[in-house]
């Protein structure tokens, strides 16, 4: 077991926090301007979203405390979960909460890791997909 | 669209149609502002070697697209996507050729579902990306 360095107190302290919960409505020129940018043909869009159109909607990440100390970030890993399909119309509710914070030793020095869960709700209570995303953090580039 | 597959009809092993994309940072910026994902690392060249890359690099969610398109494009009107994953191993450039390959590795039966590994394969046929899925296939 090794002592954490890069997580701090304050760091630690802010794990379950849930961000700012925010509501977007679907939209169909949104979808069409999404699968032309992925390359999509599919003929199903726009009347049903995209896997990973939910991501254009935003989303309310908790902030992070002395983040400075890691400012550099990539994307590292995602895992969908989907419920009932996502259509033109509707509501969807979005919350992303921070779920772990965990720090490993890669070949550009020590990382953070940061696992963040969001959920998608539409306007009859369905969850239509779940989100966990797995954000790599680093020090400044030395 | 290729022809509705089913349950039935799946065994291990079973190759599903190659995905080749050819990203552009014209895609970059396109998909930036599609998915609101403005980090400049995407598209701001100086940026991005100011953060210790070569240029800019393809988003993750993008290559996370195409990684649950070659199942998208194959599973028809009726398969359902339950679940997918993707783990950036390495990072992808624009001008490069990029190509999806998946396969099944698992068959449910009783579900009617299929799990799929996904790999994406940079030009040098480094896997850089990859993937899995859960798929739910009607019955015949």
């Amino acid at each position: 077991m090794t002592t954490p360095t890069i997580i701090t107190p304050a760091m630690q302290a802010a794990v379950g926090v849930v961000g700012e919960q925010q509501v977007a409505t679907i939209e169909h020129g949104a979808i069409l301007r999404f699968v032309e940018a992925i390359g999509d043909t599919n003929p199903s869009y726009p009347n049903i979203a995209p896997p990973t159109f939910l991501r254009s909607l935003g989303r309310a990440i908790p902030e992070l405390p002395d983040a400075e100390s890691v400012p550099r970030a990539l994307d590292g890993a995602s895992q969908w979960t989907y419920g009932p399909p996502v259509c033109p119309g509707d509501t969807v509710e979005i919350a992303t909460t921070l779920h772990s914070l965990k720090e490993r030793e890669g070949k550009m020095g020590a990382m953070l890791i940061a696992d963040y869960v969001t959920l998608y709700v539409n306007q009859r209570g369905e969850t239509v997909a779940t989100q966990r995303n797995t954000v790599i953090r680093m020090g400044a580039q030395t | 669209m290729s022809k509705q597959p089913f349950i039935n009809d799946m065994t291990v092993g079973f190759k599903l149609p190659v995905l080749v994309k050819h990203p552009t940072p014209r895609q970059l910026v396109q998909y930036a502002g599609a998915s609101g994902d403005f980090y400049e690392i995407h598209y701001d060249k100086d940026f991005a070697v100011a953060q210790g890359l070569q240029g800019v690099i393809i988003h993750g969610a993008l290559k996370s697209a195409w990684i649950a398109q070659v199942v998208t494009d194959w599973m028809g009107a009726a398969g359902l996507l339950r679940s997918f994953s993707v783990r950036y191993r390495d990072m992808d450039v624009p001008g490069d050729t990029l190509t999806c390959t998946a396969k099944v590795v698992e068959k449910d039966d009783a579900a009617g579902t299929i799990r799929c590994e996904i790999d994406l394969v940079n030009s040098e046929g480094k896997v850089t990306t990859t993937g899995e899925a859960l798929v739910e296939l009607p019955a015949r």
